[in-house]
């Protein structure tokens, strides 16, 4: 449907379609860009309701025995905002910038199966909603977003809240593993002529072992949710402890798929950061085999470290000192990453466009992220460290100093690709050093916090605790961020009208997706292009000094 | 602004700070993360030296610049160095982590005699802690009470460790008082066990560390260290069932003999225990030496002085408590009864004498 072309440029501007129509080629489409966007803009929408839950959480914490949203409120506040944040919002967006880049960068003209691809949409935009439906049993389930066994029996949560968050995730869980084997069949099967393996772009890259990790952990995953619903619904004892289930199981399959999970999280994003610095570095990437080997690494070991979020449940000395050693070797690759980042910086010529600003961000900040990362690992300092604010700090520092700063400069670099306009680079310098300033005051202010004993998911706190003004200083830092977000949108909805006409190739860039028009045709490309690098359009702009002669 | 510092002036603050510990584990905790913390400190130093110094050095300048910088592709000697020099790190890094994982995790002992050890099961539940003491000294204990943990100071050269054997009764929970050993998590179907010894007596803080429901907020720890002779004399009180004090004129009292009556005969007694009695519940904490304890709820609340009068109630805590726990910690298990003030009244003096 979306491939059939207007067949003239003078009707389409004579009368724009009625809303009906509009509505009828986005909910049928099955054009990987249109599905694409609507990820991106589904994301944002719970982005916007993850964050309000955050600013409740922070506001009930303002004040020692403060009695602002109650003990009930609170633990269901958490318990969503992690959900749809890690669920709703950090994969749909990636998978979403995936959908609309992968067929783009291979040059081809969309994913492998278009029809599943819908499906994979949809079902991830129902399961949220099915979550959120959840409140009409009375209230969200409190059980917290990795919903440790026997805490969601029957027993222990009464409303069928629970069910409705295990409903839809098993339901979004669904989608995103269609999302995930269409990546993997695309990216194998569709690339550009000359596009061999070793030459497809990074972020293509990092989308493959992406989907590859899901493909291997989410129905994990699924299989836990049905054993909830199992244990709830039909008497079945998987985590009833007692009778004969076992409530540590539940933690050995969650985090068999909650830790792989942060990879998902954070493998694409190292895949833009990768598109992006060489582009404001205006150089090559250095090292790209060592990059891709460790990129593969990552999604290897990365399978083998769940239990160190475990540390605490009593494992014995040895299994103990095999989560360290994994959980420690995971650093290698991950600071290969880093150094040959920098190396590509090293000797450019480095402008500070607003998607470079924000890789900026996203160096400085998951570092931090990294290396608190390391102290956790440290099983006994994690004895100390676990659960705590301290750890709270840690895992936004990769998610938002990570995920969520790698994601913004994505798109404030892809933005004038889909739309044809240039983002405001003045709204684009204010949201990013409000959230710069909110996040490190939030999160970093966190860590102190954690490490003056103050655990994770505690509605409230005494007086004599000593953690009042950290507390307040988290929540100052993050009411900081709400208008980095509120310009985030702003910008992002005026630029359409506004904005600067981009071009096609608004930041000379060498990858495929630039070398068609702004936005792209339905089709993509009017001649699937042959490559004979990894940047294309670099041999195109320098004929003389091509890219294929050093590969 | 100032709001804020008036906000946290009232009262001393709590130390329960992880770099400030009292016990062996914990002290072994710190020794680990101050080396962690050192590599990581260089670690971030190096690479934000350098990630500052390529913007600075490489910003582009002006737009002069013509044509575009030279292209490195990358150098095999490099990849190889700076994959080898955080291997070398890791190594480093495991085999501490190792180290002091033996040291902190240590199996517990048999019970022997003159172990000056002590021996306590402590079972999670929503929302307050039972305590069970097993073994002190090679002698066996046997009594259960609740939320306020009393162990014995260490001496030099006479050690004094506690080993906790930890069990749920309902969901997962976590024991974690910071300045005495790293957490571990109470799970039920499973046992674990952690210790902890010090020197200095006085009060250690902590809380449930592992999301336990509506009250996780609430179910806080009190670790009471006495000397050796407060020791044995709390041992040897709270062993024994009720009265342990004849000569207490308040036990002839009208209304602590009615109270007594009301509550065996109301449904108190199926979840909470009163040792010597026909209140045998087990469900509720152990009320046998109630006014032994200096907090209620779980630490949430402070109890009356165990000889506060009988007369007047006002004011009083557990009257507050027993007329409706739910405005106080919301969500807890106990409910209101909805007793009449003067039935209500008699049960809080007859809990009063529960020394």
């Amino acid at each position: 449907m979306a491939i059939v072309e207007e067949p003239l440029e003078l009707a389409r501007e004579s009368a724009a379609p009625p809303w009906t129509t509009v509505l009828h080629n986005w909910t049928t489409t099955v054009d990987h860009k249109k599905i694409g966007i609507m990820y991106v803009l589904m994301a944002l929408v719970f982005l916007v309701i993850g964050g309000i839950e955050a600013v409740l959480l922070r506001w009930q914490l303002f004040w020692p025995r403060y009695d602002f949203v109650g003990p009930d409120a609170f633990n269901q506040l958490f318990t969503m905002h992690g959900t749809t944040m890690v669920f709703f919002m950090g994969m749909p967006i990636l998978i979403g910038m995936g959908n609309y880049l992968v067929p783009l960068m291979i040059g081809t003209r969309d994913m492998a199966f278009p029809r599943l691809n819908a499906l994979g949409f949809w079902a991830t935009l129902f399961g949220g909603l099915l979550v959120y439906f959840s409140f009409a049993t009375g209230g969200a389930p409190a059980i917290g977003w990795f919903a440790y066994a026997p805490l969601t029996e029957r027993t222990f949560a009464r409303s069928a809240a629970t069910d409705l968050w295990a409903l839809g995730l098993i339901v979004s869980g669904v989608g995103t593993t269609t999302a995930a084997v269409n990546f993997i069949a695309t990216i194998l099967g569709m690339r550009a002529p000359g596009m061999a393996l070793h030459r497809v772009p990074f972020f293509v890259w990092t989308i493959l072992w992406t989907s590859v990790q899901i493909v291997l952990v989410l129905p994990p995953l699924t299989a836990g949710l049905a054993m909830v619903l199992l244990d709830r619904n039909l008497g079945a004892h998987f985590f009833d402890v007692q009778n004969g289930g076992s409530a540590l199981l539940w933690q050995h399959i969650f985090w068999f798929f909650g830790h792989p999970e942060v990879y998902i999280l954070i493998l694409p994003v190292f895949g833009m950061v990768t598109e992006i610095i060489p582009v404001f570095a205006r150089k090559v990437l250095f090292g790209y085999e060592f990059m891709a080997a460790a990129t593969a690494a990552i999604a290897f070991i990365s399978l083998g470290v769940w239990a160190h979020h475990m540390f605490t449940v009593g494992m014995s000395r040895a299994q103990d000192l095999f989560f360290i050693v994994s959980t420690f070797l995971i650093s290698i690759p991950t600071g290969i990453k880093f150094f040959n980042w920098l190396a590509t910086m090293y000797g450019g010529r480095i402008s500070f466009a607003s998607p470079m600003l924000f890789c900026i961000g996203f160096l400085s900040m998951f570092l931090i992220g990294g290396l608190t990362g390391i102290m956790l690992g440290a099983a006994p300092f994690d004895f100390q460290l676990q659960d705590t604010y301290f750890l709270i700090g840690h895992f936004h520092f990769v998610l938002i100093g990570g995920t969520l700063f790698g994601v913004m400069a994505g798109i404030h670099y892809w933005y004038p690709k889909v739309t044809g306009r240039m983002l405001s680079e003045r709204l684009a310098r204010w949201q990013f050093w409000l959230l710069y300033v909110g996040f490190l005051l939030t999160f970093g202010t966190m860590h102190i916090t954690g490490v003056l004993g103050m655990p994770r998911r505690i509605y409230t706190y005494d007086a004599d605790r000593g953690w009042a003004l950290l507390n307040q200083l988290t929540t100052l830092g993050a009411i900081i961020q709400v208008p980095s977000f509120i310009i985030l949108v702003y910008n992002l909805f005026a630029s359409l009208r506004h904005g600067r006409p981009a071009g096609d190739d608004p930041w000379d860039a060498w990858t495929l997706e630039w070398s068609t028009t702004s936005p792209p045709p339905a089709y993509n490309f009017e001649v699937i292009p042959t490559v004979h690098s990894r940047r294309p359009l670099w041999d195109l702009k320098h004929p003389d000094d091509p890219d294929w002669q050093y590969e | 602004m100032i709001a804020l510092l008036l906000a946290n002036a009232d009262g001393p603050t709590q130390n329960l700070s992880i770099f400030d510990p009292a016990s062996p584990p914990a002290e072994s905790i710190r020794q680990l993360s101050v080396l962690v913390l050192a590599i990581t400190a260089f670690i971030f130093i190096a690479v934000e030296g350098i990630l500052i110094y390529s913007i600075v050095r490489f910003r582009r300048r002006g737009a002069t610049a013509t044509g575009e910088p030279p292209q490195v592709y990358g150098s095999k000697p490099i990849e190889i160095a700076w994959t080898a020099a955080p291997a070398l790190v890791v190594f480093v890094l495991v085999l501490v982590s190792a180290r002091t994982l033996w040291e902190v995790n240590v199996p517990p002992p048999q019970p022997r005699e003159r172990d000056n050890t002590l021996f306590a099961t402590v079972v999670g539940r929503q929302w307050w802690w039972e305590y069970t003491y097993d073994h002190y000294n090679g002698r066996a204990l046997g009594f259960t009470t609740a939320n306020e943990l009393h162990v014995p100071v260490s001496e030099e050269g006479i050690p004094r460790p506690v080993f906790l054997t930890l069990k749920s009764a309902d969901v997962c929970h976590s024991f974690w008082v910071p300045r005495l050993a790293g957490k571990t998590d109470l799970i039920p179907g499973r046992i674990n066990s952690m210790w902890f010894q010090t020197d200095r007596t006085g009060l250690y803080l902590g809380q449930c560390a592992e999301y336990c429901g509506t009250q996780h907020a609430n179910m806080l720890l009190r670790v009471y260290v006495d000397t050796p002779d407060k020791f044995e004399h709390w041992l040897e009180l709270q062993q024994k069932d009720r009265w342990p004090d004849k000569d207490d004129p308040r036990l002839r009292d009208e209304r602590v003999r009615a109270g007594e009556k009301a509550f065996l005969a109301q449904s108190c007694i199926n979840c909470h225990a009163v040792r010597g009695t026909p209140a045998k519940g087990t469900y509720a904490p152990d009320l046998t030496h109630l006014m032994s304890r200096r907090t209620l709820a779980s630490g949430m609340i402070p109890n009356d002085p165990d000889d506060r009068p009988l007369d007047d109630l006002k004011g009083s805590k557990l009257l507050e408590w027993v007329a409706d726990p739910q405005p106080i910690k919301p969500g807890c298990l106990m409910p209101s009864f909805g007793l009449g003030d003067r039935k209500r009244g008699d049960i809080v003096r007859y809990l009063l004498t529960l020394r």
